[in-house]
């Protein structure tokens, strides 16, 4: 029986949630298509990964664990899924749309010269082709895609409920890692850890700051510290909702934080439950990557901001006014989710 | 050393888009090389600037292409290549992969090829690995600097980003890479490269100048949509202090439970 696949991306053997995200498109699939869905765990080292993904339901989790993919290389786990494609009856490929997804998601395609869509948010099946919506012009238009299969999809994050967690049932086979000359001379020389907390995409809740968050006189210094105070707050009032900490680009290219906060069209895109736009005016290219959060909460100064138009929420007022004491009433009535 | 930059030309990001019969339309808002380009156009001439060699942009693309070719020219890239054919038209990503890997090929001596993370408009982000793959060269996406680079020793080094940490890779050229927007802000055109693609003449190339069958795509996009309207209406959460503001925001919060 010919199968769907779901790639299990992970970061040193820790699961990015999205991949339980694909593994329900794929079960879309393959009531649609026929077939049945298989999770496939690529690393060295990854027994206690495979056990996670066995309990999410696939019929069996095809794992490779082997020296040569100890390394995340992109090429070599491309080359490994490929080779994986025949040997299993592979007929579609599903991975989440990280950023390891993505790119494992090309070269996968492109190694097997079948058609990719990519960061689809809803899948369908209909006379055997694979029919999906994805977001365009960084969300502002809805594209309908579509393609027989063999095919390849990537499911955006947060667009699938993740399959439950329930028994371990699937069996595991082991597969034979493939890597070809090209990438093995790919090298991995390591890693350095980005800074921990929740990741911007997968977070179910976040808050985010503008340039409004360096305009006070309640704190002294100059702008980059006024800044600097201004995200340590934003930052624990995240931390408190087990939420992460985003931004605009104005304050990015301002240097009050790192890029890797910045929502919007030329960052990331997130679809949080709760977004709180803290000193962000609501720039087009900044609503591109947030409008789809299910609420919308701003406080800004001035009432004719356009993320007003957007918002559930509207607080005219000064952030630094506001968000003290957000962070008091949170922890006060007994809401906070870690202590910070 | 020589570097290809595959560039595309998209709609400005805060253009007003309309969709008639499943299609999309922007007016008369002006066409932009694709934000994403800009940096990678910009990395390129920075690579070239170091290491000596030249930098060719490519677009695949009718007449409109030239507003993100020039664009690219006058920051400072020396040679452009237009590709066009009746035949092209409803290319899929694996098409145009294929086109560029074509073009790439066709050049000769490539040392490596630089791309955009993705186009604003159709938001893939795969044509680079489809590139990659047609040409048989390594991938290195999303790179923010690189720590090492040695065209005599057919080697270089990338940093980029995985999402939860920065990844250091090694690679032979050629190669196929990505550039992210860490890598360096994208300098603005001089008075002088303006005035020089404005008058710079672009070849144009077809099919059959690469050698290729027009190939037959596999992803269709039959329809385009405007997503339906969210009905917000955005409720001002008003009070005396910030503190009452405060408790009024967490209960509404709590009674939408996002808390
Ligand atoms: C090609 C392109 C790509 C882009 N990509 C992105 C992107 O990915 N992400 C992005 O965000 N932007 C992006 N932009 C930039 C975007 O157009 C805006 O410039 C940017 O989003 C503005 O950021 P901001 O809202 O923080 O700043 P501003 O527009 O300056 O807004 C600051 C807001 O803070 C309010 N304020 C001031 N002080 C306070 C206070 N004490 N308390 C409360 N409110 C206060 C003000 O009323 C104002 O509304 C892009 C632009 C281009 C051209
Ligand atoms: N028609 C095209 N001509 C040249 N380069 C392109 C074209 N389309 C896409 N690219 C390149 O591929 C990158 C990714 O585009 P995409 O896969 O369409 O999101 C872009 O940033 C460009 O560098």
């Amino acid at each position: 029986m010919s199968k769907i696949a779901v790639y299990v991306d992970h970061f040193g053997g820790k699961a990015a949630a999205a991949s339980w995200e694909a593994l329900t498109a794929a079960q879309t699939l393959a009531q649609g298509l026929g077939g049945e869905v298989v999770a496939v765990v690529l690393g060295q080292g990854v027994d206690a990964l495979a056990q996670e993904a066995a309990a999410r339901g696939p019929k069996a989790v095809l794992v490779a664990d082997d020296p040569a993919l100890a390394e995340y290389v992109p090429d070599a786990y491309a080359d490994t899924l490929v080779a994986l494609t025949p040997a299993h009856d592979i007929a579609v490929w599903v991975f989440p749309t990280t950023m390891r997804g993505r790119e494992l998601a090309g070269l996968t395609a492109a190694g097997l010269d079948v058609g990719a869509l990519p960061d689809v948010t809803d899948l369908a099946v209909e006379d055997g082709k694979i029919v999906a919506i994805r977001p365009v012009y960084a969300g502002k238009l809805l594209a309908k895609v579509e393609t027989e299969p063999p095919a390849v999809v990537t499911t955006r994050v947060r667009a699938f409920p993740a399959a439950e967690a329930g028994e371990a049932t699937a069996e595991i086979v082991s597969v034979p890692a493939q890597v070809s000359d090209t990438a093995q001379a790919v090298k991995s020389l390591g890693f350095s850890q980005a800074a921990g907390g929740v990741s911007l995409t997968e977070a179910s809740i976040i808050v985010s700051g503008g340039r409004g968050v360096a305009n006070t006189d309640k704190v002294p210094g100059d702008e980059k510290e006024k800044a600097q105070k201004g995200f340590e707050m934003l930052g624990e009032l995240a931390r408190l909702l087990g939420g992460a900490l985003g931004a605009s680009r104005a304050a990015v290219d301002a240097g009050y934080i790192s890029y890797d906060h910045q929502v919007g069209q030329t960052g990331k895109v997130v679809s949080p439950d709760l977004y709180i736009a803290c000193g962000i005016s609501g720039a087009i290219q900044h609503l591109a990557g947030m409008r789809t959060s299910k609420v919308i909460v701003a406080i800004n100064t001035d009432p004719e901001a356009p993320i007003f138009k957007v918002a559930r929420y509207g607080v005219v007022a000064d952030l630094w006014d506001v968000v003290p004491e957000l962070i008091q009433v949170v922890k006060e009535r007994g809401l906070a989710k870690e202590q910070a | 050393m020589k570097i290809v930059v595959p560039v595309k030309v998209v709609p400005d990001t805060a253009a007003t888009l309309k969709v008639e019969d499943g299609r999309v339309t922007w007016g008369d808002a002006p066409l932009v090389l694709n934000p994403w380009d800009e940096f990678a156009v910009e990395a390129a001439l920075q690579t070239v600037e170091q290491h000596g060699g030249t930098v060719t942009v490519i677009s695949m693309g009718d007449e409109s292409a030239l507003e993100a070719i020039r664009k690219a020219l006058a920051m400072g890239a020396k040679e452009a290549v237009r590709i066009y054919d009746d035949a092209l038209a409803g290319a899929d990503v694996r098409v145009t992969a294929q086109v560029l890997a074509a073009a790439v090929r066709k050049m000769g001596d490539v040392d490596m090829v630089f791309f955009g993370r993705q186009a604003v408009d159709g938001d893939t982000g795969l044509t680079p690995m489809y590139t990659a793959r047609a040409l048989g060269w390594p991938f290195v996406g999303l790179v923010s600097a690189f720590t090492e680079m040695d065209p005599a020793g057919r080697t270089f080094a990338a940093e980029r980003s995985v999402g939860e940490a920065k990844q250091t890779i090694q690679a032979p050229m050629p190669a196929v890479v990505t550039i992210a927007k860490e890598f360096a802000e994208p300098r603005y055109p001089s008075f002088m490269g303006i005035r020089k693609a404005s008058r710079a003449k672009v070849p144009v190339w077809s099919l059959a100048d690469l050698g290729l069958d027009a190939p037959a795509a596999k992803v269709r996009w039959p329809e385009i949509t405007m997503p339906p309207k969210r009905e917000v209406k955005v409720e001002f959460i008003e009070g005396a202090t910030p503190r009452e503001i405060a408790e009024k925001l967490v209960d509404k919060l709590i009674e939408a439970k996002v808390l």
